[in-house]
Formats: C-alpha cells, structure tokens, sequence
C-alpha cells in the first residue's frame, strides 16, 4: 500500500511521516500529480498559513487534482482548513470539498490560538472506531470550522465546533492525531485501514 | 473542555541531559529521549528541550538529538536555547520540532519574530522571557538571565504579541529553583492582558503549586523542572491532586 503525504511548505510534515513509521508504514512525501494520483492512501498535512499553502497547490496544479481524488484522503489541521470553501486567515479560496467556511476564534475572552489537549464527542464513522466517547486530541489553531452536516466529530473552545469532518473518501481532523499520543496513533491507523 | 498542561523542561547540553540525571531506574543516565518517553509514559502534555550548549559543533548534535526525540516521542515538543535566525528554526522544524522558543536575539532583533511568524506560523514560535522584579517593577533579562534590560516584562510581551507569536514561556527568575511556588501576581497579569497562552515557569516545589498558577495564577500551561527530576513527585501525582481540585486537565 503507498501513503503519500502531500508536499508543501509545512512545518509539521516531518511529525506525520515520523507517526506513520511507528505504524509500520513508510510514507512518500510528494507534490507530483502523478504520484498523488496512484496513491491507495493520501494525507494533507499542515501547519501553515492558508494563502501560501493554498498559493503553493495552485502552483502545482494540486487545487484542481485533489478535490477530484477517489482514493481515501485526510487533511490534518490546516489540511483540514484548506479542504473547505474559504478561510478567514487572510481571505483565501480553499479547494471547495466541504462546503463550508473557516472563521477565526473570538478572541475577545479566549486565548487564540488554542493550544493543548482539548476532547472530542459525538464521534461518528470509522475514523473513530474502537474508541472511548470523550478521547483527548491535540489541538492548536487560530481558525475553526463550525458545525455541519459534514461534521464526524466536536469539540468545544468558544463556541462547539468541527474537530473532523467527513463527506465520501475526504476526512479530516482539526487536531493533530500524529501528536496525540496513543488516542492519535488509533485514528491514524483507522484511516490506514479504510 | 482544554485542559491546562504540565510541561516537564530538560536542559540539554552536548546531546545529553543536563539535569534530571540522577534518575537511577533508567539504564542511561542522562539520555534525553529515555528521559522523554518516561515523561510522555508520565502523562506529560508536552515537552521543552533547552540547549544550553554554546558552540556550533554542538548544534549539530542538538539536531540529530531532535531527530531522535521525533522518532520515538508522539507528544509535541519545543526546542529553545540559541536560536538567532531562520534557518536554524527550519532546521530544528524539519529535525521534527513541533515548537522553536526564542528569547535574547527576539529582544535584540524583534522583527525577527515577524519573520518567523510570517514564515512559520504563530502556532510554533513561544517567546521566553525572563523576568526578575527589582523596585516593584518586572523587569525583562537576557543572555540567559544575566543581563538586565531596560523594557518591562509587560511591554515587551505586548510588543511580541502584536508581532504575531503563538505563545509566552515567562519564567520569574526570583522563583527559579527556589521551590518556593510560582510567581502568582505576574502570571496573572500577564494571563489577563495577553491574548494568548501563557506558560508559567520557576518555582515549582509542590502539587499546591500548580494548583496555585493554574486557578489563581491563570496560566494555561506550567513547566516543572527539578521538582520532577529530583523524582520527589511525579507528573500523575500531580495530576490527580489537581482533578481532584477541579482543574481540568488530561
């Protein structure tokens, strides 16, 4: 089975290519199309900012290819982020698979960006299978997506909102399942298994 | 609900760890990654390496040290103590960082922490300050403490906000290795002005504590260095004493 980790200027890509290894699988890290394209398994990773990533796709002809995918893909932070329709971090067009927008966190009583291990509930799907109700993620981000139909998990800082999201073989997780301790590693290893 | 985080701090200095190397169950005294996972294990919700070393031979073994912590720890960690550019942020960030903390050369370049932010994201840069009080005043110091500058800590954490960064690792030199508790007015004060996640640290003696910085205090993280190593207490002792306290934490 070939997972690749899509390229692009992101910190944390090293952190996801190191989870997948204690899982026993060995990622490729690639921005070719064709590549990306024959992958079983695909992960968009990111910590980052929305318009440069989404400025970094563009420029490899990933914004039209990715939402076109029929193979199992996981966007993780950001990568979560840049799968919607539009973020608020600097006004960017995203690539469209959820039809929803990001916003920024209020930063009026809370501490933005949330930063630490935050629970989820009201888990749907195989992403979190043989899983308790209430496991820690962690989380650290300026921006949310809100609740939808797409919605396969919550979480709840100043308002509840999107921890995941599913719609057909597109999942994502705002939380960081690659630095989440053994809880992470499982979700990791459901989306391997799919 | 977020839950406030207990992170345990390893001065690292040529690869090894520089205190904390009295932990006799662990076959390699000294080993930061053992020493690490020993923690994760613990219920750690993150970690900080601080290098302490000064040469730049040794900055290369602090990389290939971070390339092993990655491998095998899966909680995130930061990684302080010389950083001057932005190379050496993307360095230690492809090693597997999760977070850089900045300190002297933020003070003396501050638009460096533009660069960064701009380059990398508010979310992995963590400025420490280190502060000691003289004259009722909170001042900023630097060059690991031992230069007094003329900024207030407040001022100067205002400033770093503004220019982006995710996080403030304040650490009250008068209560560093005193294990007499944190500093409470500061913290809450810097808690209740900033906008974001404050660590606290310096002074950790006992359970109350954390509990102290947490529910008075308001600090959303707290680091723990010699109280841990000194394995006079552990991290789940700790932990227990504070969700029996009704402090959410993990």
């Amino acid at each position: 089975m070939t997972v690749v980790i899509i390229k692009y200027p992101a910190g944390n890509v090293q952190s996801v290519i190191l989870a997948l290894k204690r899982l026993g699988v060995h990622p490729l890290l690639s921005d070719q199309k064709e590549v990306i394209k024959s992958a079983d398994k695909i992960i968009l990773p990111g910590v980052g900012e929305a318009k440069s990533a989404m400025r970094y796709l563009r420029k490899k002809g990933l914004h039209e290819i990715l939402p076109s995918l029929k193979q199992p893909i996981l966007g993780i932070c950001l990568g979560m982020q840049l799968l919607c329709n539009f973020s608020e971090e600097n006004d960017t067009i995203c690539l469209g698979v959820f039809d929803i927008n990001v916003k920024k966190f209020n930063t009026f009583i809370y501490k933005v960006p949330q930063i630490g291990w935050n629970t989820l509930f009201n888990l749907k799907g195989k992403l979190f299978e043989e899983m308790g109700e209430n496991p820690f993620q962690y989380f650290v981000h300026s921006y949310y997506v809100p609740n939808s139909l797409y919605t396969i998990a919550c979480s709840r800082y100043t308002c509840i909102f999107s921890a995941a999201l599913q719609k057909y073989n597109f999942y994502a997780t705002q939380f960081h399942p690659e630095k989440s301790s053994f809880e992470g590693q499982k979700i990791l290893k459901n989306f391997i298994k799919l | 609900m977020l839950t406030k985080r207990i992170i345990p701090c390893l001065d690292i200095k040529d690869g090894k760890t520089v205190k904390g190397i009295r932990f006799q169950h662990l076959k390699e005294a000294g080993d930061p990654v053992k020493l690490a996972m020993f923690y994760a294990k613990e219920g750690a919700d993150e970690l900080i390496f601080l290098d302490i070393s000064a040469t730049q031979e040794n900055r290369k073994t602090l990389i290939s040290l971070v390339h092993k912590i990655a491998r095998y720890l899966y909680i995130p960690f930061t990684i302080g103590g010389g950083v001057t550019s932005l190379d050496d942020v993307e360095r230690l960030l492809n090693a597997g960082a999760d977070k850089i903390s900045v300190n002297t050369e933020a003070f003396k370049r501050p638009q460096l922490l533009n660069e960064l932010v701009e380059r990398f994201g508010s979310q992995c840069i963590v400025l420490a300050i280190d502060i000691q009080i003289h004259k009722n005043e909170w001042w900023v110091y630097i060059n690991g403490g031992r230069i007094k500058t003329s900024y207030k800590a407040l001022d100067w954490a205002k400033e770093a906000v503004e220019r982006g960064i995710g996080e403030i690792l304040l650490t009250s030199m008068n209560n560093d290795g005193t294990k007499k508790g944190f500093s409470i007015g500061i913290t809450r004060t810097f808690s209740e002005k900033l906008s974001i996640p404050i660590i606290a640290s310096g002074g950790a003696g006992n359970m109350e504590d954390f509990y102290e910085v947490f529910k008075v205090g308001k600090a959303d993280a707290a680091l723990a260095a010699s109280i841990l190593h000194s394995e006079v207490i552990s991290i789940r002792q700790i932990k227990n004493y504070l969700s029996s306290n009704k402090i959410s934490i993990r």
